[in-house]
């Protein structure tokens, strides 16, 4: 029998192993989801990441070594992100119909997230490059790390926190807009696309298709707003 | 050809397309953002690209969430940065995030009300 460790080096060394493990995750995130009924705390992609992170510690795996496999599923976001369209073309006459909400709830939503997280961050101390850092964070993540660049964040670290913003909102969005008693789907969607990008949208299509495809909107005209607003507002706090 | 590889060849076409617009005229949007405004645009235009598409783009959307995961374990790589302002990052994260979408949604609704915009096709 051929020694173990050779094994494990001949499956580290490529991607098979990371894209394999990354797919069973979210299958095992995604059976505990829809076991608890769509339960919003049961967010797939949290458990995923629990999952594989755990893994990563556990065997003391680099992230890079992780990448180099789940590049792969990764790369789908572009795509993906163009298949909106699809969303987007079923309600179309509706969209055309809500322009005005829609670009006050943008306004409002960008900003609200923009200035309450540099305002909170800066209050508990975080430094300027942390607020760098922070400023794009409810944008789409290849928007938001751009954008990071440009005002002297860390772009990596800009991504993680895209993604904790996204979860954070696609956990707390239904029960949150539920106790609020709002019941128009586009506004809700719509709001948690400008507020919390693809995760939120994700979510958004998992709750109800119209919420889905205004959600899909959202994320779109906020990655162009938070390019505008966030440098602006990070002037406030240098 | 099958039906799904055409449809992946539509949409990484106009990614491809989105990606160089979106460079030559530096843009403030992503490729794919661009993409996505003009596959609707195509698709209001033919019914035949619509359908080359809708079998792809709904698998992908119905797995919208997996594709979040790579970037979501980058969390573990940053996890000492993380924990080093934990309170600062989680009270920031989670006060700006709830308030952005209570503030649009709440937002939305207003004006929809007051400009008597409802949608007739549901409601929550």
């Amino acid at each position: 029998m051929t020694d173990p460790l050779l094994i494990w080096s001949y499956l580290e060394s490529g991607p098979l192993l990371w894209l394999t493990a990354t797919l069973v995750a979210y299958w095992i995130g995604d059976r505990i989801f829809r076991l608890s009924n769509g339960k919003p705390w049961f967010n797939p992609v949290l458990l995923s990441v629990i999952v594989l992170g755990g893994l990563l510690l556990a065997t003391g795996t680099p992230y890079e070594t992780y990448f180099e496999g789940a590049q792969f599923v990764h790369f789908m976001l572009g795509p993906a992100t163009v298949s909106l369209a699809l969303p987007l073309h079923a309600n179309l006459r509706r969209v055309r119909k809500a322009a005005l909400p829609m670009a006050l709830a943008l306004l409002a939503g960008s900003r609200t997230a923009v200035v309450s997280a540099l305002g909170l961050a800066w209050l508990l101390g975080a430094d300027f490059g942390l607020l760098a850092s922070l400023a794009p964070k409810s944008a789409t993540a290849p928007v938001a790390i751009g954008i990071s660049e440009k005002l002297g964040g860390d772009p990596s670290m800009t991504a993680v926190l895209v993604l904790m913003t996204g979860m954070i909102g696609a956990i707390a969005v239904t029960p949150m807009l539920n106790a609020l008693g709002l019941r128009d789907w586009r506004g809700r969607g719509f709001a948690t696309g400008v507020a919390a990008h693809g995760v939120g949208t994700a979510r958004a299509l998992q709750v109800h298709p119209t919420a889905g495809a205004f959600a899909g909107i959202g994320m779109g005209m906020n990655a162009v707003l938070t390019g505008l607003i966030a440098p602006l507002v990070l002037q406030l706090f240098r | 050809m099958p039906a799904i590889v055409s449809g992946i060849i539509v949409l990484l076409l106009f990614q491809l397309c989105g990606e160089v617009v979106s460079r030559i005229f530096a843009l403030p949007l992503p490729g794919p953002v661009l993409a996505m405004v003009a596959l609707v645009i195509g698709m209001a235009l033919s019914e035949r690209l619509l359908a080359l598409v809708r079998p792809v783009a709904s698998f992908l959307l119905q797995n919208l969430s997996l594709l979040f995961v790579p970037v979501g374990v980058g969390a573990v790589a940053r996890l000492s940065d993380l924990s080093a302002h934990a309170l600062a990052i989680g009270v920031s994260l989670i006060g700006s995030t709830l308030l952005a979408i209570c503030v649009g949604a709440l937002t939305f609704e207003h004006v929809a009300r007051l400009t008597g915009n409802i949608d007739e096709e549901d409601e929550a």
